[in-house]
């Protein structure tokens, strides 16, 4: 199966093109940008004149739910959502029941990801056994059957001596260590960001310390060890000035976003939205800001959708004990082209951050159109509107405050490995 | 089912009491009108209370999730003055974790027809997510959510303010304690603000304090004296037992020494100035004796205004169901 994308304005952020270029894809790898090779006779031809032409987008953290949680989300339905996201790499958390700490899970998950050939599906491996934060797990066989990264997910780690030594033994095999620097001590059972909203409300809150703390930590072993650290979803103003820090000092160290972080506030909390509720929490305008900033210079080089599907029940509760977390894969385009709507970013950086600077964090070699590279595109078209609608969403998972929200870029086609997976006129 | 973040979840569309959860978003106007109703059941002759018969065969449903014997029983009593059948359900919050969840209890209670509930529970948004699930015939008093608010009881010490103030607007508060945890006193700050008043102090250890207490029109003192100096009320937060635990003090004796409300310290305060309290009091650790039993403290009235407040804010919000345009 051949296909040439025509007419379209082709960025690859990668190779820092941006210009009016055809793309040829054969039997599943790009062979072509610009001309068409001189043999090259296409069975099927997309048009797609005013529209962009990118990279499939790259996700380093999608909670999938199974297996374990399939009254949350399947494999299945999740990997049709991150289709209509333009998704073609997602990078599964390890919080799966089983745990995703042995070859045998990380084997199932990708076993049934390949069959359902929507979306490559990675398995995160579980950094210690059972999540618990106690003994590693078994990094040199989860690497073996194919995980390039390990996380806790966002479950603490028993002391910064397991800390230590999770980082040294990961850094034996390779393995890129991420981690969600926050300090339980300081969470301390809160559900909000401390600040005027939860004063107001009284809502159990974590102060933006809680995570200062934690990334310093983090960083001081980080450079002890040497580990290839990548810090998750971070939320206020002083980490990322850290990680900033941190990097200009030559330390090696790499950084996400959930989108949703660059959009709502503490004020968004207020009148006790559950659909809100998210992990570490929205904090305040000043924070936005920041990790916007972060973005844009690059200190932050990844924006992920950290989806999180929930199953009604668990947002419909009063708000501290609703569960955390935001079904993001649909809406991670929308919201980080969103940024460029506001002026925060320029389109080629904005894709960027969700192409080649999420697979360069582990050096992945996805995210790209080079020739002879996998063939996942995401087309879109920059000037049509969309809406969110719960309806229509192909995640199990309908939490999300962003329901009837207006976003640019309607995606038209997702390709994977050289196959459309994803035709807007399926599902409008 | 009503936006989550409408402001007005508590009023009907003629701006009438629909549900009593939060003193925030209530005007000055409709916490008067509370007042002034509960001055009507309060105070006949000889009778403090008087049995009417506004809420005759409605059914009126305490759902609490936390226990409080106290707050249940006046609830119960303002419910029977005013002629309401009333069901109580204690509901062990061990039953909602072995798999009931909140919506599947309220709608199990609701299949019995209430008109009323009157929630307590131990989450901040408990008596808002009821509100906005529960059926549009039924009206929710919050009788206490998490930290979050616990507008009768606010209502019945402004009730008790006014009693002994008249006006509210030249009058100096002093709210001594736990401010950090305390339902209560956020409920207090709210109404003194709403109606007026000149200045609303919090008085304690930063320890106890919000971080952002200033988000709450308030000033901010560490020292008592100077914290009540020349204030009209004082009002002690009640300080729970673990606070102890939590390192958020060293111990009720230090507590006591820096924050314990004495006859000499109260000297401070103006000369007519009343002491307030929102009960069960730990004497000797948030005041002397002298003083809760002295002749400034005015703790017992607010128990039995208690009554009368909530007598107040339930036949409101019954009437407001009127229009909706069914029976009355």
């Amino acid at each position: 199966m051949s296909i040439s994308i025509v007419n379209g304005r082709l960025i690859d952020p990668a190779h820092g093109i941006d210009d009016q270029l055809d793309l040829h894809i054969d039997d599943g790898v790009v062979v072509a940008v610009g001309d068409a090779p001189a043999e090259f006779a296409a069975d099927h031809v997309i048009d797609a004149r005013g529209e962009v032409v990118c990279p499939g987008l790259v996700d380093l953290a999608a909670s999938l739910r199974e297996p374990g949680y399939e009254h949350k989300a399947t494999l299945a339905s999740e990997v049709a959502a991150a289709a209509r996201g333009g998704i073609s790499t997602l990078l599964c958390t390890p919080d799966t029941n089983p745990v995703t700490d042995n070859a045998a899970v990380v084997e199932l998950i990708h076993r049934i990801a390949r069959k359902l050939g929507q979306t490559r599906v990675l398995a995160t491996g579980a950094l210690t056994r059972g999540l618990r934060g106690e003994q590693l797990s078994e990094m040199a066989a989860l690497k073996q059957a194919g995980c390039v990264a390990v996380s806790n997910a966002h479950f603490p780690l028993a002391s910064t001596l397991v800390e230590r030594r999770a980082l040294e033994y990961a850094a034996t095999f390779g393995l890129t260590v991420f981690l969600r620097s926050e300090d339980r001590h300081l969470r301390a059972g809160g559900c909000a960001h401390e600040g005027a909203i939860s004063t107001r409300l009284g809502l159990p809150s974590i102060p933006s310390a809680a995570e200062s703390v934690a990334v310093a930590r983090d960083l001081a072993l980080a450079e002890h060890t040497q580990a290839k650290v990548h810090f998750r979803n971070l939320s206020t103003q002083t980490a990322t000035r850290m990680i900033r820090e941190a990097q200009s000092s030559g330390l090696a160290v790499t950084a996400d976003v959930a989108a949703h972080q660059l959009h709502l506030t503490e004020m968004d909390v207020d009148g006790f939205d559950a659909e809100c509720h998210v992990s570490p929490p929205f904090r305040t305008l000043s924070d936005r800001d920041a990790l916007r900033q972060a973005v844009a210079d690059g200190t932050i080089s990844a924006v992920c959708s950290d989806h999180q599907p929930h199953e009604p029940d668990a947002k419909q509760r009063p708000f501290p004990e609703s569960e955390p977390g935001i079904s993001g894969l649909e809406t991670l385009l929308g919201l980080t082209l969103r940024l460029v709507d506001e002026k925060c970013l320029d389109l080629p950086t904005a894709l960027a951050r969700v192409t080649s600077g999420p697979a360069d964090i582990l050096g992945l070699p996805y995210g790209r159109l080079a020739i002879g590279s996998p063939a996942d595109v995401c087309i879109f078209a920059p000037d049509r509107r969309w809406t969110l609608r719960a309806s229509q969403m192909r995640s199990d998972g309908r939490n999300t405050p962003f329901i009837g929200w207006d976003f640019g870029g309607r995606i038209s086609h997702t390709l994977f490995n050289g196959r459309v997976v994803f035709r807007a006129m399926d599902d409008n | 089912m009503p936006s989550p973040r409408s402001p007005n979840l508590q009023l009907n569309e003629h701006g009438r009491l629909r549900h009593f959860l939060t003193i925030e978003g209530l005007s000055r106007e409709l916490l008067v009108q509370i007042l002034d109703t509960a001055e009507s059941f309060a105070t006949l002759p000889g009778r403090p209370v008087k049995k009417v018969p506004l809420l005759r065969g409605r059914i009126i449903t305490n759902l609490f999730f936390e226990n409080s014997t106290r707050t249940r029983t006046t609830f119960e009593l303002a419910a029977k003055l005013l002629s309401a059948d009333v069901i109580n359900f204690n509901i062990n919050t061990s039953a909602t974790t072995k798999g009931e969840t909140l919506l599947d209890t309220l709608r199990n209670i609701e299949a019995m027809h209430s008109d009323m509930f009157v929630v307590r529970h131990a989450q901040s948004g408990a008596a808002h997510f009821i509100a906005q699930h529960a059926s549009p015939r039924v009206s929710v008093i919050n009788a206490g959510d998490g930290r979050h608010s616990h507008p009768t009881q606010a209502m019945l010490d402004m009730f008790t303010i006014r009693k002994h103030k008249g006006d509210f607007t030249p009058l100096r508060v002093a709210i001594v304690g736990d401010v950090l945890h305390s339902r209560v006193a956020r409920s207090q700050i709210l109404a003194l603000n709403t109606l007026g008043v000149s200045e609303v102090r919090i008085v304690g250890p930063r320890t106890l304090l919000p971080t952002e207490a200033r988000a709450l029109g308030v000033h901010v003192f560490h020292d008592l004296a100077e914290g009540i100096k020349d204030v009209d009320v004082v009002i002690m937060l009640r300080l729970q037992n673990e606070r102890m635990d939590g390192a958020l003090l060293p111990n009720e004796h230090e507590y006591f020494r820096l924050y314990g409300l004495t006859d000499e310290r109260l000297e401070n305060a103006r000369p007519d100035a009343i002491v307030m309290h929102p009960g069960p009091i730990n004497r000797g650790i948030e005041m002397d004796s002298a003083v809760a039993d002295g002749p400034r403290s005015v703790i017992l009235q607010q128990v039995s205004y208690g009554i009368a407040v909530r007598m107040a804010v339930m036949s409101m919000a019954m009437q407001s169901q009127a229009d909706l345009g069914g029976e009355t």
